[in-house]
């Protein structure tokens, strides 16, 4: 088999993976300006919720989807409300610490309802293979394509043409014009957490179709902000371009710098963070994001 | 910090001085004379407990410098205990170095490693910076395991326990000792470091960094140097762990402990000496409330007996900070100075 072919193809897959994570976590920081570190979680929970659905329910795809749906729109409603609210024009680090214990909770719950086993559920969902020559393009991939290319079509959608996604993008700006123009921004706040908790679940849905899910996910979702932060952190398209990217290069370079390495690799878990370093040195705002100038 | 009536201060230095009544002076006498006697009263569990505390109140003291006076936040703590903990591991397995030399020797080189993380802190801060200090604990944990033939690798070291005079820190509580002098030390030249020029220096960088360079603060130094202490304490800390256990491994350092230490100054206080003992007591012992309530859940649900105790862990620590964060966002310290005013002003609190 073609070596360097396959490892971008299998790369794209992972690129996919963590362009997913780093759409829902840009979604929250454009409107609300939270870094939000559980994004990763609420993917894994998502994975967690289809295996109940499908497996443990046997409920078809379509009802499963809808019931993982709602169950997203109630946590991202109580999430926002109960511990994001309270934090409104608090520090960076307090939100921050916010999304991380709020993270370390869903692993908790996570951990408690499900034991934290891996879980696949590979044949229940519809699968697509293709086949280029001897390559094998992996379901991941496609399925992976086709939901980001459908979720960022959506939301370019939300953003440019509706009053909701105007309204997102003026809160992002500036909460006091947004309110004085009449525009409630607690609600903008609550949309937004919702949006990213049913893209996260949607997500982890299809990832725990194809490749299953464990609670590593949410440490995929520590490797994703190396994406969100190639990208420019206020870029959906940038998620995705970054997303490809990254996953496209780990994979190169583990193929084939590993067996250089004097105890045989694990470059693939580092290398995200060497791009971190890398892009925070030479270009803190990414390929996409927008440099702003602090003022006194 | 006001006194009780009837205390005047006629002086400058009389008023920074950090005890002010005779009444501090007893009470800290009794509470070090308590602490040092603590081997003749209590059993070797709570002696454990009480060594962990003292390093991990090493380690936080740091990254209260860190993050709490300059303002630098850091989610690599972990990443730098084990800079000191395996280069003290090194020096005193490997080249046959004596613990004193290595500890020192440990502190200053985790402090040159922190010194190079921080370079990014000169253009960003924030989440950017977050990230780049989590990056540097990933970093530096997989170096320590690419060079296994210095390191041991995933496999570890042994390491030898520190000796004086002959006489090696075998007991719990010889290092006990050991571990609560240093402790002492470090509470005492943190309590100073944040007095001095360089202090008042990282709390103005911290409050607001561009107006602090229009006065003439150098940020560039100042910040490096913030990142220099922190990683010096906790490569201190680090050294003092591995020493501990007799053995390095990265099991010592997992990425959540630099979350905990974050939490730790939350639950605690941000910006306050004080803030961190409280802040890594009182953790501290919730962690060991949770081991203890762990098998007592298991044994009531049998059900999720699997599961319970490594989720209660989870799910009580996460949920301590969030409270923090929305009830007391200034941490324990600010109860702590509640208690001390109503105490001073009673009967007559106004």
């Amino acid at each position: 088999m073609n070596f360097p072919l396959q490892l971008v193809i299998t790369g794209f897959g992972l690129g996919m993976v963590y362009a997913l994570i780093a759409i829902g976590f840009v979604i929250i920081l454009k409107c609300s300006k939270a870094f939000n570190i559980a994004q990763g979680h609420f993917v894994m929970i998502g994975g967690y919720l289809g295996f109940t659905f499908l497996v443990t329910f046997h409920m078809p795809v379509w009802a499963s989807l809808l019931a993982a749906i709602t169950v997203a729109v109630v946590m991202g409603l109580l999430i926002e409300r109960l511990t994001l609210r309270p934090l409104v024009g608090q520090s960076v680090l307090a939100i921050i610490m916010m999304t991380i214990a709020l993270g370390t909770v869903l692993d908790g719950v996570a951990t408690l309802v499900w034991g934290s086993e891996y879980k696949a559920y590979h044949g229940v969902l519809p699968t697509i293979t293709l086949k280029v020559g001897d390559l094998s393009v992996p379901p991941e991939t496609l399925i992976g394509i086709i939901v980001s290319v459908i979720t960022v079509a959506i939301l370019m959608i939300l953003f440019r043409y509706t009053r909701v996604g105007l309204g997102m993008r003026a809160t992002a700006e500036d909460e006091q014009v947004v309110q004085s123009a009449g525009i409630k921004v607690t609600t903008i706040y609550a949309i937004s957490w919702v949006i990213a908790c049913v893209v996260g679940v949607v997500s982890g849905i299809l990832l725990g179709g194809v490749s299953g899910v464990s609670t590593a996910l949410a440490e995929a979702g520590m490797r994703a902000f190396a994406v969100v932060l190639l990208g420019g952190i206020d870029s959906i398209g940038g998620a995705i371009v970054a997303g490809i990217a990254l996953g496209i290069l780990e994979n190169i370079a583990a193929g084939y710098l590993d067996p250089l390495l004097p105890s045989g690799g694990g470059l693939a878990n580092v290398f995200p963070f060497i791009v971190i370093i890398i892009v925070l040195t030479i270009k803190p705002h990414g390929l996409f994001g927008m440099a702003r100038i602090e003022r006194i | 910090m006001s006194l009780p009536s009837g205390v005047f201060q006629e002086s400058y230095a009389q008023d920074m001085a950090i005890f002010r009544t005779r009444t501090q002076w007893v009470l800290l006498l009794a509470f070090l004379v308590l602490l040092f006697i603590m081997p003749v009263y209590a059993n070797d569990r709570v002696l454990t407990i009480m060594t962990i505390m003292g390093i991990t109140i090493i380690s936080v003291l740091g990254l209260n410098i860190l993050t709490g006076y300059c303002g630098q936040i850091s989610l690599g703590h972990a990443g730098f205990m084990a800079v000191g903990g395996y280069v003290s591991a090194i020096l005193t397995a490997k080249l046959g170095w004596s613990f004193w030399a290595a500890l020192p020797a440990a502190g200053v080189s985790a402090g040159f490693i922190g010194i190079i993380f921080g370079l990014p802190s000169l253009k960003i801060k924030g989440f950017y910076l977050i990230m780049a200090t989590v990056a540097a604990h990933f970093i530096i944990i997989w170096l320590i395991l690419q060079f296994y033939g210095i390191t041991g690798g995933a496999d570890g070291m042994a390491v030898p326990r520190p000796e004086i005079g002959g006489l090696v820190l075998k007991s719990k509580a010889s290092y006990f000792y050991l571990v609560m002098i240093l402790t002492c030390v470090a509470v005492y030249l943190a309590k100073n470091i944040v007095r001095t020029r360089v202090g008042r220096a990282f709390v103005a960088i911290r409050d607001n960094d561009l107006a602090a360079e229009v006065m003439g603060i150098n940020l560039w130094a100042y910040k490096l140097t913030a990142f220099f202490i922190g990683c010096v304490f906790a490569g201190v800390s680090g050294a003092l762990l591995v020493h501990y256990y007799a053995y390095a491994s990265t099991d010592h350092f997992p990425f959540m402990n630099s979350v905990w230490y974050l939490g730790m100054l939350i639950v605690g206080g941000m910006g306050s000496i004080t803030g961190v003992i409280f802040g890594v007591v009182s953790l501290k012992f919730l962690d060991e409330l949770v081991t203890i309530m762990g098998p007592m859940l298991a044994a009531i649900f049998p059900a999720i007996a699997a599961q319970a105790a490594a989720s209660l862990g989870l799910i009580t620590r996460g949920l301590v900070i969030i409270l923090f964060l929305i009830f007391e966002p200034r941490g324990l310290v600010h109860r702590w100075e509640l208690v001390k005013a109503y105490y001073r002003r009673w009967p007559f609190s106004y």
